[in-house]
């Protein structure tokens, strides 16, 4: 029974890595800036919340040992990790850096003329 | 068996972060250093949590806390920096 718990939470280790290296195959693969940042702050995040997750149960279930420290670390990740993907992205469009030629459309674009129109007027 | 798994996943999060790295010298624009740096960041998290398990040994749990808040501290005072030109703002005199 231990045995298989232990089996049990080395998967969930294993599944955060393997989300993180799907995150770097995001980092390598796509073209611009917002659609990395799309990738990394989602599956990266995902893979380190399940391999600290596995870390908590397995020292608190097999070893016996409760260490809260890891579940501050858990939540602190959960809340810090999409709030930095989203200055980093904020940052890149407001320093005009070009999205895909192949995106669709820029809303956040025809919204700054409007208001700069409005001002004038 | 637990060992083996263990490390095959330090495997994966070192191949991880060689392609962050990659990601670090190419990027065109600061912004990409800037996300890979905090990838960065995430996966020597997960690297310390995997070591410690292998280790079975308790005692670097305050370096996962640690790195992550220092982490996202980098990355709020890097994206400042290129979105104002400043990273701490002067309070406004009146005039």
């Amino acid at each position: 029974m231990t045995e298989m718990l232990k089996i049990l939470f080395a998967v969930m280790i294993l599944f955060g890595a393997l989300l993180s290296i799907l995150s770097a195959i995001g980092i390598v693969r796509l073209p611009d800036v917002y659609t990395r940042n799309h990738a990394v702050s989602k599956s990266a995040t995902l893979g380190v919340l399940s391999i600290l997750l596995g870390t908590f149960l397995y020292f608190w279930i097999i070893e016996g040992y409760m260490n809260f420290r890891v579940i501050l670390g858990f939540v602190f990740l959960f809340m810090t990790s999409p709030v930095s993907g989203h200055l980093i992205s904020r940052a890149a469009y407001n320093s005009k850096v070009p999205l895909w030629e192949k995106s669709a459309r820029d809303d956040l674009k025809d919204k700054e003329k409007l208001a700069k129109e409005n001002m004038s007027q | 068996m637990i060992k083996t798994i263990l490390i095959i996943s330090m495997a994966f999060l070192t191949f991880a972060i060689f392609v962050t790295i990659y990601r670090l010298v190419k990027g065109p624009s600061a912004s990409d250093r800037i996300q890979a740096l905090d990838v960065l960041g995430i996966n020597i998290i997960s690297g310390v949590a995997i070591f410690s398990v292998f280790l079975r040994n308790t005692g670097f749990f305050e370096v996962i806390l640690l790195i992550g808040i220092l982490s996202f501290i980098g990355t709020i005072a890097f994206a400042r920096f290129i979105e104002r030109g400043v990273v701490i703002e002067r309070r406004k005199q009146s005039d």
